[in-house]
């Protein structure tokens, strides 16, 4: 994947810090909440919660290593949820496009109508 | 506010109650999202939106004429929907002179099933919701070449 590729599919997963944390477990392979922090400019404790959701939408897993919790990413399921929410956003294009088509339309046709009786 | 969420906006050369019609009529609501519409407007409403042969429930969430409209669905069957088990749709909408700018950001994104099979936790909590409902979205693409 280029880096361009890279942006796009993480710009399709919710908020920035959180594609922060992705994107270092991507990098490093497996990591700890702690050496995640390490990293981060947000605390331990967001870095924690970040890692919550993403384990919670089944991206990312954990092991116990001795007494450190490791996590790593699930690449099959990432690259099938970035897919997926790019899908998802493009949908939403395709509607929002349709509404803006159908209000512009019946936007045009009260104008037409209102100066018809005005003339 | 730490879950997924999809963003998206559109600037609409027509006036917020224009927009507003758009998005909150059942009968245009045919037009942009499903095959059949029920909608009580109003917070708390039911409402369904059917596609071929699925239909799926919704709670409507806010009703703020004509700036904000949002409803929860995606819940699994026999649920009630809330915050934790359902996506959450949310309309913003903000006039700008003549025209409106109509953003819509999908939340909870992250409790719903994604395509693999090797999370049975999931594909057992949600009966396989997200590979339907791709392709429930699919569909409606196909039925509407050209948009």
């Amino acid at each position: 994947m280029t880096p361009e590729s890279d942006d796009e599919l993480w710009s399709a997963i919710g908020d920035p810090s959180r594609r922060r944390v992705l994107d270092l477990l991507v990098r490093r392979g497996e990591a700890s909440a702690s050496w995640l922090a390490g990293q981060v400019p947000f605390s331990r404790q967001a870095v924690s919660k970040h890692l919550v959701v993403l384990e919670q939408a089944g991206l990312i897993s954990r092991r116990k290593h001795g007494r450190e919790v490791l996590y790593q990413v699930d690449a099959e399921r990432l690259d099938q949820a970035t897919r997926a929410m790019a899908e998802l956003a493009s949908q939403w294009d395709g509607r929002l496009n349709t509404i803006k088509r159908l209000a512009e339309a019946a936007h045009a046709q009260t104008r037409a109508q209102t100066q018809e009786h005005e003339a | 506010m730490a879950d997924f969420q999809i963003e998206r906006e559109v600037v609409i050369d027509a006036p917020v109650e224009v927009v507003w019609r758009t998005i909150t009529e059942p009968e245009q609501i045919r037009q942009w999202f499903a095959d059949r519409v029920e909608l009580e407007l109003e917070p708390g409403g039911r409402g369904l939106m059917g596609f071929e042969d699925r239909a799926l429930p919704l709670v409507v969430e806010t009703v703020e004429p004509p700036t904000r409209f949002s409803f929860r669905w995606n819940h699994p069957a026999g649920e009630e929907p809330a915050a934790g088990n359902s996506t959450l749709v949310e309309f913003t909408l903000v006039g700008e002179g003549e025209r409106t700018r109509l953003r819509v950001v999908e939340g909870g994104l992250e409790l719903l099933a994604w395509p693999v099979g090797d999370k049975e936790r999931f594909a057992d909590e949600h009966r396989g919701g997200w590979a339907m409902f791709m392709d429930r979205l699919a569909r409606l693409l196909a039925e509407r070449p050209g948009e």
